[in-house]
C-alpha cells in the first residue's frame, strides 16, 4: 500500500513535467499547426534560466587571501557576492539560496522574448510550409541553441538545488494518519505539482475565459474562418508562441533542482513530449495533460520491482507500449480531433 | 498535377510516348553520371594533395567513402516510402539496426563471406518492416510518425539492456575467436575478416601521383555497386505505376478510395521495401566494419535518415544521397578539425591576427561540428526550400535561362514533390 | 595483389619518384611497409579519440588537455610534467625516436559505431600509429577491437568495465585505468571501517555492461565483508528521474544504497536519493549510508552539495602527494588554470607509457611496443609502482577512495582522500572469474 501511495506521487511527480511540456507543444501544434523540434530546447533554456540567475547572484569580486593558499600553492583569491556586499551576507546568502523560484521572475520574460522573436523571425515563415521542412529548420534551430547553451556553460550538469527550507522531505504518510515514515517525498517535488497545477489551471482559465482565449480557440478550430472575420489572428498567434515557450520555460526552472541542468536535456525530453502530445490526441490540451499523467503513473508503476521481476525490461519501453496500444484502440489518441496532423 | 507527373501515365498518344521516351533517356543518363562519380569517388573526394593544409578536407579514404554509400542506400530506400507517400517514418533506424545484428550474427555462425550476410540482413529488415508497418500503417499523418518511432525505441532500449545475449549491449555485438564459423571452420590467433569470395573488405590500392594519393579500396567498390543497385531500383520504382499509385496516396486518399483502391497495400509494399533498403544498408555498414551497436537504432539515428533526406531533397532521385553525404561528411571531417590544424592554416597571419581568424572559427569545428550543421540545416531550409538538390536547379535555371523548357530529371521530381504538397 | 593502409608510408617514396622526374602514377603492389602506418617522416602521428559532444563532452575536453599536454613534453616544450618524475629515461623530450610527435582528434561521441569512425579515419586517413582516449567502456571495448584488426595500438582512456581487459581483452590494447573488480576490491576495508560488517545493500545499478560488471564487484567484495544483498535493481540508462527507483529503497529494509551509476545518471541518481531524505534517515537501528563506487571530479562538480560524505573510488587524485602527482599538477594547472581529472591524469599517463615503450624498444612496431609494455614495472607517474601486468594489459597499482567533502574549502576540493589501499589488495589472477572468457590473441602489426 505504502508503496503503491509512493509510486502514485512519483507519477503524479513525473507526469506534472511531462503534462507542462507537452501542454506548450500542443499550443503550437494546435494553434500554429507546426511541429516544433526545438521545444525541448525551449524546456531546456527555462532551465537554464535557473542557471544564469544563480550565477549572476554569485557574481563576486576577488580578494587575495595570503593566508591561505591555492592549489597550486600560490596565494588563494577568495570571492564573495556582490549581493552579499551589498544586502549584508544573511540577505544575500537568502538571495542565493532562492536562486531556483526567483528565476521565475527571470524566466517570464526572456522566455516570452525567446518566443516572440523565434517565431516572428523563423517560424512565421514556416506555416504554410510543409511538415518535413518545419522538422528541418526546427531541428537546426534546437541543435544552433543547444551548442550555444553548450559553449557558454559547458556540458556537464549544473548543481541548482532548491531553497534549502524546501530541500528535504517530509512525512506525507504521517498527514493522513499513517505510521511514521511510511510515504516520505520530498518537499520540492510536492512544490513543483503544486506549481504544475497552478500553471495547466492558469492556462486554462486563460483560454477560457478571456476574450483573447476564446478568439484563439476559434483560430484552433478554424483559422480561415475567424480570418475572415477580420480577426488578426497573427498577432495572436505570435502570443500564444510567447506563451508556450514561457510555459516550456517554467516547467524547466522548476525541474532544476530535480534534475541538474545540462545542455542535451531538451532533445532528452523531446522524444517523449511528442509521445505524450500525440497520445492524449493532437490539438487537445486536456489531451495533452491527461495523457502527460497517464504516462508518467503508468511508468513509475512500470519501475517497481514486483512489475520488473514479472517482465524483465518492461521500464524501458512501457511509455512506447502505452503508446502504441491506445493508438490502435483509439484513432487519434485519448482526446484527438479528426483531421489534424493526419495527412 | 503537373505536367511532369503525367508524363509517368501510360503512354496513349504519340506525345506522351516521346515525353517518356525522353524521361527514359534523362534517367539513364543520371544513372551514368551517378556511376561514373561513385566510380571516381576515390579521386574525386581527395581533391588536396597529402601534403597540404587543405588535405583536412579530404574524405577520399575507405571508411568515410563506404559510410557515404551505405548512409546513400538507407536514405534512397526512406525517401522511397516518404518522398512518394509522405508517410514519414520515424523508426527507420530499428531496421538498419536489426540489418546490422543479423550480418554480424551470420559472420559468427556461418561464414565471413558478406553475401548471405547482406542477404540475411535485407530480410530480415524486410521482416521487421512487414510487421511493425503493418500495425503503424493503420494510422497515417503524426500518428504513423510516433508509432514507428515507439517500436524503434521499444527495440533500442531492449536491445541495450535485457536482449544483452543477442545484442551485447552497450559494446555492440563482435566477432570472438571461439564464433563456431561453420563453412569456414573455427578461427585460431587472429580474428577473420569480411570478404567476398576470397576479396577482403579491408584490402586496398594506393595510388600516389605528385602530391596525391589515393586508396582504392573493395569494400568501397562493394558498397558503391550496390548503391547503384539500389539507385537504379528506385528509378524503377519511382517510374512503374507503382511509384504512381504511391504518388497517389500522398496527393489525395480520399480520391483513391473512391476508385476503389485500397492504399494500404501499396504504402505497406512501400514501407516494407524501404525496410530492406535499411536492413542492406544495416548489413553493409556490418559488412565493412563487424560490429553493431544498439546506438544504431536510438531516435536520434532515425531522425538523421530523416534529415538527409528532406536536407537534400526529399520526393527527388539524387537528393537523399547528397543529404546523407553532407551530414556524414559534417560529423567525420569537420569534427576533426581542432585548434592546431586552424593554427596551422593561419600561420602566414601575424600572430594577434593568427588568434583572432581562430578564435572566430574555432566555436564551428571540432567540438562545435554540431553547430555548423545546425545552421547548415537552417540555412538550407530557409534559402533553398526543397533541399539541396532544389537549390542546385535553381541556379542552373539562373544559368540557362534561355532553355527553359529542358528542364533536369531532378527539377521534374522537385516540381512534383512541390505540386504534391 | 595489394597493400593495405599505408598511405603514410607510402607517402614519401611516392613524393620521392614524381621529384626524381617519374610523372607516370606509382602503383605499389607489394607491401611497402613492415606495419601498418609506419613513420618513416620526421614525424609521427598519434589520434586522439574523445568525446567532444554528448553527455561526457567535458570529460573529453579534459583529456584532450592531458593529451596536448603529453605530446608537448614529449616534444620537449613546456616544463616536462611527469616526465621528469618517470622511473624510465628512455624519452628525452625530442619526440619519440627523435621523431616530433603531431597529433589528430577525433569525436567518439560516446557511440561505439561513431568512436570507430573517427579511429578509422584516424588511421586510414591521417596515418596514426596509435589511438588512445574515450570516456566509457562500450567505446573502449568497440575501438580496441578495431585498433587490433588494423595492427595499430590502443592505450585506453577512462574505461573502467571488468571487460575491457577482461573478456574482450586485445593483444594491441592496454589500459591504465582501474576496474570495476579493484574498486570494489579497494572499497571494502573502508566501508567496512567506516559502516561495520553488519550492513543490508540496495543495489541500483545502470541497466548495461559496465553497470553490470561494477554491480557484481562490488556486491562480491561487500558480501565478502558479510553484507547481505537485499535487491539488485536496473535502472535504464539516461532515466533523468529516478524516483521511482529509489522510493521503495526506504522501507526494503536496506540501510546502504549503492549507486551503480556513472556520469548524468549517477549526478541525478545521489541528487535525489539525498532529496528524498536517505542521508538522514536510521534504519535497521543504523545510519542510512549511500556508496558511490565510482566517483569522478566532474560528477562530484554535477552533484553539488549531495556528494558530501559519500565514500568512492577514484584511480587517481590531484590532492595525492607524490613527485608525479605534484609535477603533473603543477604543469596542469599553470597552463589550464585549474587541476586535472583523473580522465585527464590517465590519458597523460597513457601517452607517455606508450612514447616510453616505443622509445625502450627502439621501433614503433605494434608487437615491439607490446613486448615492451608486457610486464613493465614502472614508478613516478602519480600512482606509485605500477606494474603493466602482461597475462592481461591491465594496469595494476594502489587505487584512491575518496570521500565527498563535508565543507570544501574551493570548488577543486571536493572530494577528501580516505585511503590509498595497496596494490595487493586489489590484485587478482587473469583468469579470475570476472575477467574469464577472453583471449588477448596475438599481436596484429597489420600490413
Amino acid at each position: 500500500m505504502d508503496a503503491f501511495l509512493l509510486q502514485i506521487l512519483n507519477g503524479l511527480d513525473k507526469g506534472s513535467a511531462y503534462a507542462l511540456i507537452a501542454l506548450g507543444l500542443t499550443l503550437i501544434f494546435g494553434t500554429l499547426g507546426v511541429v516544433n523540434f526545438a521545444h525541448g530546447a525551449l524546456f531546456m533554456i527555462g532551465a537554464f534560466c535557473a542557471v544564469t540567475l544563480q550565477r549572476l547572484l554569485t557574481l563576486s569580486y576577488e580578494t587575495v587571501d595570503p593566508e591561505r593558499t591555492d592549489f597550486l600553492g600560490n596565494p588563494m583569491t577568495v570571492e564573495t557576492p556582490y549581493v552579499e556586499a551589498w544586502f549584508g551576507p544573511a540577505t544575500g546568502g537568502a538571495l542565493v539560496d532562492w536562486a531556483v523560484p526567483l528565476a521565475i521572475v527571470l524566466a517570464i520574460p526572456v522566455m516570452m522574448l525567446v518566443g516572440f522573436v523565434m517565431e516572428r523571425g523563423l517560424i512565421q515563415h514556416f506555416y504554410k510550409r510543409p511538415h518535413a521542412d518545419q522538422i528541418l529548420v526546427t531541428f537546426g534551430l534546437a541543435i544552433v541553441l543547444q551548442e550555444i547553451v553548450k559553449a557558454v556553460y559547458g556540458a556537464n550538469p549544473i548543481p541548482t538545488p532548491a531553497p534549502s527550507a524546501l530541500r528535504g522531505s517530509m512525512d506525507v504518510g504521517a498527514l493522513v494518519g499513517m505510521e511514521a515514515y511510511a510515504v516520505v517525498y520530498p518537499i520540492w517535488r510536492l512544490v513543483y505539482f503544486v506549481f504544475a497545477a497552478l500553471v495547466i489551471g492558469g492556462v486554462f482559465a486563460f483560454l477560457r475565459f478571456t476574450t483573447f482565449g476564446m478568439v484563439v480557440r476559434a483560430g484552433m478550430a478554424d483559422r480561415e474562418t475567424v480570418g475572415l472575420l477580420g480577426i488578426d489572428i497573427d498577432k495572436r498567434f505570435t502570443l500564444m508562441f510567447g506563451l508556450a515557450a514561457a510555459v516550456a520555460g517554467l516547467a524547466g526552472v522548476m525541474y532544476t533542482p530535480i534534475l541538474s541542468p545540462n545542455y542535451h536535456m531538451g532533445m532528452d525530453f523531446l522524444v517523449l513530449s511528442f509521445v505524450v502530445v500525440v497520445v492524449g490526441g493532437m490539438g487537445s490540451l486536456p489531451g495533452a495533460v491527461l495523457a502527460g499523467f497517464l504516462l508518467g503513473i503508468l511508468q513509475s508503476f512500470a519501475s517497481m520491482n514486483e512489475v520488473k521481476s514479472l517482465i524483465p525490461g518492461i521500464d524501458q519501453i512501457i511509455i512506447y507500449l502505452v503508446a502504441i496500444v491506445i493508438l490502435l484502440t483509439r484513432p487519434r489518441g485519448l482526446m484527438g480531433r479528426r483531421g489534424v496532423m493526419e495527412e | 498535377m503537373t505536367d511532369a507527373t503525367q508524363t509517368a501515365f501510360p503512354a496513349q498518344t504519340p506525345r506522351a510516348e516521346a515525353a517518356r521516351d525522353a524521361q527514359g533517356r534523362r534517367d539513364r543518363m543520371l544513372l551514368l553520371i551517378v556511376a561514373l562519380l561513385a566510380l571516381a569517388a576515390p579521386i574525386l573526394l581527395n581533391p588536396f594533395p597529402t601534403a597540404s593544409a587543405l588535405a583536412q578536407f579530404n574524405a577520399g579514404y575507405p571508411d568515410l567513402m563506404q559510410r557515404f554509400a551505405i548512409y546513400g542506400i538507407l536514405a534512397i530506400g526512406f525517401n522511397i516510402l516518404f518522398g512518394l507517400t509522405g508517410y514519414l517514418s520515424f523508426g527507420h533506424a530499428a531496421f538498419l539496426g536489426v540489418g546490422s545484428y543479423s550480418a554480424v550474427w551470420m559472420f559468427k555462425l556461418l561464414s565471413m563471406n558478406v553475401i548471405p550476410a547482406i542477404l540475411l540482413a535485407t530480410v530480415i529488415g524486410g521482416l521487421f518492416a512487414l510487421v511493425i508497418g503493418f500495425v503503424s500503417l493503420r494510422r497515417s499523418g503524426i500518428y504513423f510518425s510516433i508509432l514507428t518511432l515507439a517500436f524503434a525505441q521499444m527495440c533500442y532500449n531492449l536491445a541495450y539492456s535485457v536482449l544483452t545475449p543477442i545484442s551485447n549491449g552497450e559494446t555492440g555485438l563482435q566477432l570472438s575467436l571461439s564464433d563456431p564459423r561453420v563453412l569456414d571452420g573455427p578461427s585460431s590467433g587472429s580474428l577473420p575478416v569480411t570478404s567476398l569470395f576470397g576479396a577482403e573488405m579491408r584490402e586496398a590500392a594506393t595510388i600516389t601521383l605528385g602530391g596525391w594519393s589515393w586508396t582504392f579500396s573493395v569494400g568501397y567498390y562493394v558498397c558503391a555497386a550496390l548503391l547503384l543497385l539500389a539507385f537504379w531500383l528506385s528509378i524503377r520504382i519511382f517510374r512503374s505505376p507503382f511509384g504512381l499509385m504511391l504518388r497517389a496516396v500522398k496527393s489525395n486518399q480520399n480520391r483513391m478510395a473512391y476508385t476503389g483502391l485500397s492504399a494500404r497495400p501499396y504504402t505497406l509494399a512501400a514501407f516494407v521495401i524501404s525496410g530492406m533498403y535499411a536492413g542492406l544498408a544495416g548489413g553493409l555498414l556490418a559488412s565493412m566494419d563487424p560490429l553493431a551497436g544498439a546506438d544504431r537504432m536510438q531516435w536520434t539515428a532515425s531522425g538523421e535518415v530523416v534529415l538527409m533526406t528532406i536536407l537534400g531533397g526529399a520526393g527527388t532521385l539524387l537528393g537523399p544521397v547528397l543529404g546523407a553525404g553532407v551530414i556524414k561528411y559534417f560529423e567525420n571531417i569537420f569534427s576533426k578539425i581542432n585548434d592546431a590544424i586552424l593554427h596551422q592554416w593561419v600561420a602566414v597571419l601575424p600572430d594577434g591576427l593568427e588568434d583572432a581568424v581562430v578564435a572566430v572559427i574555432h566555436p564551428f569545428v571540432g567540438k562545435g561540428w554540431h553547430l555548423t550543421l545546425g545552421l547548415i540545416f537552417m540555412a538550407v531550409v530557409i534559402f533553398l526550400p526543397g533541399g539541396l538538390v532544389e537549390g542546385a536547379r535553381r541556379a542552373g535555371a539562373v544559368v540557362r535561362r534561355r532553355d527553359r523548357n529542358a528542364p533536369s530529371v531532378e527539377s521534374d521530381a522537385a516540381a512534383r514533390r512541390a505540386a504534391a504538397e | 595483389m595489394t597493400s593495405r593502409f599505408t598511405r603514410r608510408g607510402l607517402l614519401k617514396t611516392g613524393t620521392a619518384f614524381t621529384a626524381s622526374g617519374l610523372a607516370l602514377p606509382t602503383i605499389f603492389t607489394s607491401r611497402a611497409s613492415a606495419f601498418t602506418n609506419e613513420p618513416t617522416g620526421s614525424s609521427v602521428v598519434l589520434g586522439f579519440n574523445v568525446p567532444q559532444t554528448g553527455a561526457y563532452a567535458d570529460e573529453g575536453a579534459d583529456e584532450l588537455r592531458a593529451f596536448e599536454l603529453a605530446v608537448e613534453h614529449l616534444n620537449g616544450e613546456g616544463d616536462g610534467g611527469m616526465l621528469s618524475t618517470f622511473s624510465s629515461d628512455a624519452l628525452g623530450g625530442d619526440g619519440i625516436l627523435g621523431k616530433r610527435v603531431d597529433f589528430v582528434t577525433g569525436d567518439t561521441q560516446t557511440k561505439s559505431d561513431a568512436a570507430r569512425a573517427s579511429a578509422q579515419s584516424m588511421i586510414q586517413k591521417d596515418g596514426a600509429i596509435m589511438i588512445s582516449g574515450g570516456s566509457s567502456s562500450g567505446v573502449a571495448v568497440a575501438v580496441q577491437g578495431l585498433c587490433q584488426e588494423a595492427g595499430v595500438i590502443f592505450m585506453a582512456g577512462l574505461t573502467h568495465s571488468n571487460d575491457t581487459t577482461g573478456k574482450d581483452r586485445k593483444a594491441n590494447g592496454f589500459r591504465h585505468f582501474f576496474n570495476a573488480y579493484m574498486s570494489a576490491q579497494a572499497m571494502a576495508p573502508v566501508l567496512s571501517s567506516l559502516y561495520g560488517d553488519d550492513r543490508r545493500a540496495y543495489h541500483l545499478t545502470a541497466d548495461y555492461t559496465w553497470g553490470w560488471t561494477q554491480e557484481e564487484s562490488i556486491a562480491a567484495a561487500t558480501e565478502a565483508l558479510g553484507w547481505e544483498t537485499v535487491e539488485k535493481v536496473r535502472t535504464p540508462l539516461g532515466a533523468g528521474d529516478f524516483s521511482s527507483y529509489i522510493a521503495p529503497v526506504l522501507n526494503s529494509g536496506a540501510d546502504v544504497l549503492v549507486l551503480n551509476h556513472y556520469g548524468g545518471d549517477m549526478v541525478n541518481s545521489l541528487t535525489q536519493a539525498v532529496q528524498f531524505g536517505l542521508k538522514d534517515r536510521q534504519a535497521n537501528g543504523k545510519d542510512f549510508q549511500i556508496v558511490v563506487p565510482l566517483y569522478s571530479e566532474l560528477m562530484a562538480r554535477g552533484a553539488g552539495s549531495a556528494i558530501a560524505g559519500i565514500p568512492g573510488s577514484q584511480n587517481w587524485d590531484w590532492k595525492l602527494e607524490d613527485a608525479g602527482t605534484q609535477a603533473f599538477v603543477q604543469s596542469f594547472g599553470q597552463k589550464y588554470g585549474f587541476p586535472p581529472s583523473q580522465a585527464a591524469h590517465t590519458c597523460y599517463a597513457q601517452t607517455l607509457l606508450y612514447a616510453d615503450a616505443v622509445a625502450r624498444a627502439g621501433s614503433f612496431d605494434p608487437c615491439a611496443v607490446v613486448e615492451a609494455l608486457e610486464d613493465y614495472d614502472f614508478d613516478g607517474l602519480g600512482n606509485g609502482p605500477t606494474t603493466y601486468r602482461g597475462a592481461d594489459h591491465q594496469c595494476f597499482k594502489d587505487v584512491v577512495v575518496v570521500q565527498g567533502a563535508e565543507d570544501p574549502q574551493d570548488e577543486f576540493h571536493l572530494v577528501d582522500i580516505v585511503e590509498v589501499t595497496p596494490v595487493d589488495q586489489v590484485t587478482y589472477p587473469p583468469d579470475h572469474p570476472m575477467f574469464a572468457g577472453g583471449s588477448l590473441g596475438e599481436c596484429n602489426p597489420g600490413a
